[in-house]
């Protein structure tokens, strides 16, 4: 019983601590932790306060974390792998989440890679909604459940092995990203599916987001790293993932060009390389003045030794914004500018 | 009643037939037990030895050990000696100087960032905690000992390409050809070039660019300027010839060649990395330490166990020995076996739900953590605490009642020292199960980057799953060791768990 009253003290005291905060809590995407873990990192090496606190809790779960209101209690900053949701802007204002500063951090490739005992391989958008889609059309133009079993099937400039593709799973940002910037691409250059878009959205948007669950395609869990060394005990297979880990394992696997660019940090920073996304945080400048040091954190993210060309997080994998959008945003960021919901989607 | 009504007896024969089926039946059981046993230890010591393979790198650190000068005008200009301004003084500075005095031939500014590119960013932390430790060092000079970047760790570690070193008895002859050079040697067969090899002479590096034929010059393509064209004498010259080939490494040629000299100037060492036990987490794999989790771990088992073990014995002693039998009693019964098998996850949405958003508690503190651990091992340790108070004896509990004890004596005296040893041992079990969770603890905030080493209950902190989890998704090939080397130091924080729990039931044992 004194144990218990003990605890039950200890509960009320600990109550009155969380009230005050002196560090920088930020949640949100795996996709942008890498990068902003080490802004956080040097911001506390730096600045003589504590270094802020990242939580990866994917994309979505983080805005909601976001929004849900204002206070000690909750998270100054959200990472997130793509534009804040006008649903989700407005759930915020909902809970008195008004002031947000969008500040865009750079660019993250998606890149279709295998080992490099494998072969060379070089795909169009179309191929690859081709040999990854559940249902294609048929010479007629009709949807019929995947017929393609090796790549050759599919193109006859394509190798002739089983079609074996390691991806992430539906629950993860890596997916949605892929999905939207290969499978919808794909799909639009087949012309019956153009003309279904036209007659029939929604239908078209099942063809483009189902992915074949025949085996071709493998759930390989959130782990990147397995995804690699899957590819490297098997030459056959090819693998869906981030930029930076094809830069980690250079020596291990190689990236597929896709649609004439291949994934190189020049590429995807100047555009060629269409498979790509941009990558953002959120602020809540609301918080600025209770919770100290959200401002020098944002300035040491936009910072040229952070976000410059040559800076840490162009060295930890971020491809990094051009020049003119890198000086906009700098300025921007700095300026705390809040955005505003009509400009969303 | 006559014999004609007794069954013929068996035969001998058929007994022992049957004899020796039993036998055999029984020795073919021993054979699957043994069998079985035989799999799971081979496959128990092949994840020991890969875990303790990749693991055992992380333990070890790559410095060079540098002659640094501990520049008053830098680190301390006003003589303060006071540790707040020394430590923001600029130790970097004198680092780098003293880093690229051992290369004076690398002039150019972008060989001279590449060339800092091999030290760590944390490189000046080492020097920084000796001269706040010493403040006496100022104005002297100091070895430092000053620590590789984790590519640069990962070649000194022989992870990104194996090397040979040849000593060619011949001499050479190098001549310019516009930017790239041509090599001649006496007797190229015996020498062995391959396109790739590395020539080093005069100062400068050349690699081995076109088809190496006899009685032809050999092309050579510029890594590092030689200074002079003069010829070299036999055994003035060498080949370094990378087993990986450049495209498919981290360290390009010139940068593995600067590591190669330092190994040769004899200032690389590679030792213990006790920073892996005494800082927190980094995105630098190199400082990365555990310190951070493993305290985590600690208050998180500490709150866990410091709730459950009193809750759990005093419910445990009471259903078990003082509560009347009736439908309440078994209704609870059955709830608590129910609650041992929910899933873990959703006692972290519980703990979301009631200790952080109810009752305000901080995100990602081990105070909320133990607490959804206790609710997780709770039904476990009342389980295994009344398994062991039916396992005493009633004898026990009736003998003391009979010389004149109260129920309450007769089980805190007497049942509850016996039953002891089986309550550790579920106790165990319930925190070795709590130690390696990690869903509950994703709800409340716990899967975090977090540097600071937590200090109190409130304060942030991972565990160390957590950190296994964490580090095992990112890009960086060292965080790969790093998560082995995690798993080592769980599983031993298990050990000493489980031996702990042994030795106090020893003990309990003894006494009775």
């Amino acid at each position: 019983m004194k144990r218990l009253l003990l605890a039950a003290s200890l509960l009320a005291l600990t109550a009155g601590i969380a009230q005050a905060r002196d560090q920088i809590r930020i949640v949100g995407s795996s996709t942008v932790y890498p990068f902003t873990t080490a802004v956080a990192e040097q911001f506390g090496k730096t600045s003589g306060m504590k270094t802020p606190v990242v939580e990866s809790t994917g994309t979505g779960g983080g805005m909601k974390l976001f929004c849900a209101g204002i206070g000690a209690d909750q998270p100054d900053f959200t990472n997130a792998s793509r534009q804040i949701k006008k649903s989700e802007f407005e759930d915020c204002a909902k809970h008195g989440v008004t002031d947000i500063v969008e500040i865009k951090v750079g660019f993250d490739g998606l890149t279709v890679a295998n080992s490099k005992t494998g072969p060379d391989l070089i795909f169009t958008k179309q191929q690859l909604f081709l040999a990854l889609a559940k249902e294609v059309p048929d010479k007629d133009g009709k949807l019929v459940a995947n017929p393609y079993k090796t790549w050759k099937d599919v193109d006859a400039s394509l190798p002739d092995e089983k079609i074996e593709v390691l991806g992430p799973p539906p629950t993860s940002g890596t997916r949605d990203s892929f999905v939207e910037l290969v499978m919808e691409q794909g799909a639009l250059t087949i012309d019956s599916l153009k003309a279904l878009k036209k007659s029939d959205a929604k239908a078209f948007d099942t063809v483009w987001k189902s992915i074949r669950e025949d085996g071709a395609y493998i759930d390989a869990g959130e782990n990147d790293n397995l995804i690699v060394q899957k590819l490297e005990a098997n030459p056959k297979a090819v693998g869906i993932f981030g930029y930076s880990f094809l830069e980690e394992n250079q020596n291990k696997i190689k990236g597929a060009s896709i649609d004439g660019g291949a994934p190189t940090y020049e590429t995807i920073a100047s555009g060629e390389y269409k498979v790509a996304r941009p990558l953002f945080i959120y602020a809540k400048k609301q918080h600025v003045g209770t919770i100290p040091g959200m401002v020098e954190f944002v300035k040491e993210y936009v910072s040229d030794k952070a976000m410059g060309e040559d800076g840490y997080l162009a060295a930890k994998g971020l491809v990094t914004l051009p020049g003119d959008e890198a000086k906009k945003t700098k300025a921007a960021a700095e300026g705390m500018e809040t955005i505003k919901g009509d400009q969303l989607m | 009643m006559t014999d004609t009504a007794i069954a013929a007896p068996r035969r001998f024969s058929d007994n022992d037939a049957l004899v020796a089926k039993r036998y055999r039946a029984e020795r073919r059981f021993k054979l699957y037990g043994i069998a079985a046993i035989a799999v799971t230890a081979i496959f128990l010591v092949l994840l020991f030895a890969d875990i303790l393979a990749r693991g055992l790198p992380a333990f070890f650190e790559s410095r060079i050990d540098l002659s640094v000068k501990v520049d008053q005008a830098a680190i301390d200009p006003q003589n303060s000696k006071d540790p707040k301004v020394i430590r923001t003084g600029d130790f970097d500075t004198p680092v780098r100087d003293s880093f690229r005095a051992l290369f004076p031939e690398v002039t150019s500014r972008a060989d001279r960032k590449k060339l800092l590119g091999l030290l760590s960013s944390g490189a000046a932390d080492d020097f920084r905690k000796m001269v706040m430790g010493n403040p006496g060092l100022i104005g002297q000079d100091a070895k430092v000992p000053v620590l590789l970047s984790d590519d640069a760790d990962q070649y000194m570690k022989g992870r990104q390409t194996g090397v040979e070193r040849i000593k060619p008895i011949d001499g050479l002859t190098i001549k310019q050809n516009g930017e790239n050079y041509t090599l001649s040697v006496v007797s190229p067969e015996s020498v062995g070039f391959k396109i790739g090899d590395i020539v080093r002479a005069n100062g400068g590096a050349l690699r081995i660019s076109g088809p190496v034929e006899t009685d032809k010059e050999i092309p050579a393509e510029t890594v590092t300027a030689p200074k002079s064209l003069d010829p070299v004498a036999s055994g003035a010259w060498d080949i370094v010839r990378f087993t990986v080939p450049e495209s498919s490494r981290r360290i390009d040629d010139q940068e593995a060649l600067w590591l190669e000299q330092l190994k040769e100037q004899g200032v690389a060492e590679n030792g213990i990395a006790w920073r892996f036990f005494s800082s927190g987490d980094s995105r630098e794999p190199e400082l990365a330490g555990i310190r951070g989790a493993l305290m985590g771990s600690i208050l998180t088992l500490l709150v866990t166990l410091f709730l459950c073990l009193p809750i759990g014995v005093a419910a445990a002693i009471y259903l078990e020995e003082f509560a009347p039998k009736n439908r309440l009693t078994q209704l609870i019964e059955v709830n608590i076996n129910n609650l041992a098998a929910v899933p873990s996850i959703v006692f972290g949405l519980l703990g979301l739900a009631m200790f952080l958003n109810f009752f305000g508690l901080p995100r990602s503190a081990p105070l909320v953590g133990g607490l959804v651990l206790a609710l997780l091992v709770l039904p476990t340790i009342i389980i295994a605490a009344r398994a062991a108070l039916r396992a005493v004896p009633p004898s026990i509990k009736e003998a003391a009642l009979g010389v004149g004890a109260s129920h309450q004596q007769a089980i805190f005296h007497h049942v509850l020292p016996l039953a002891m040893p089986g309550i550790m041992t579920g106790t165990i079990i319930g925190m070795a199960h709590a130690l390696g969770e990690t869903a509950p603890l994703l709800m409340i905030g716990m899967v975090a980057f977090i540097v600071d080493v937590p200090a109190g209950f409130t304060d942030a902190a991972a565990v160390l799953p957590i950190q296994i989890y964490l580090w095992s998704d990112l890009p960086e090939i060292a965080f790969q060791s790093k998560t082995a080397g995690a798993i080592i130091v769980l599983l031993v924080f298990l050990f000493v768990m489980n031996a702990a729990a042994i030795l106090l039931r020893k003990r309990f044992e003894r006494r009775w």
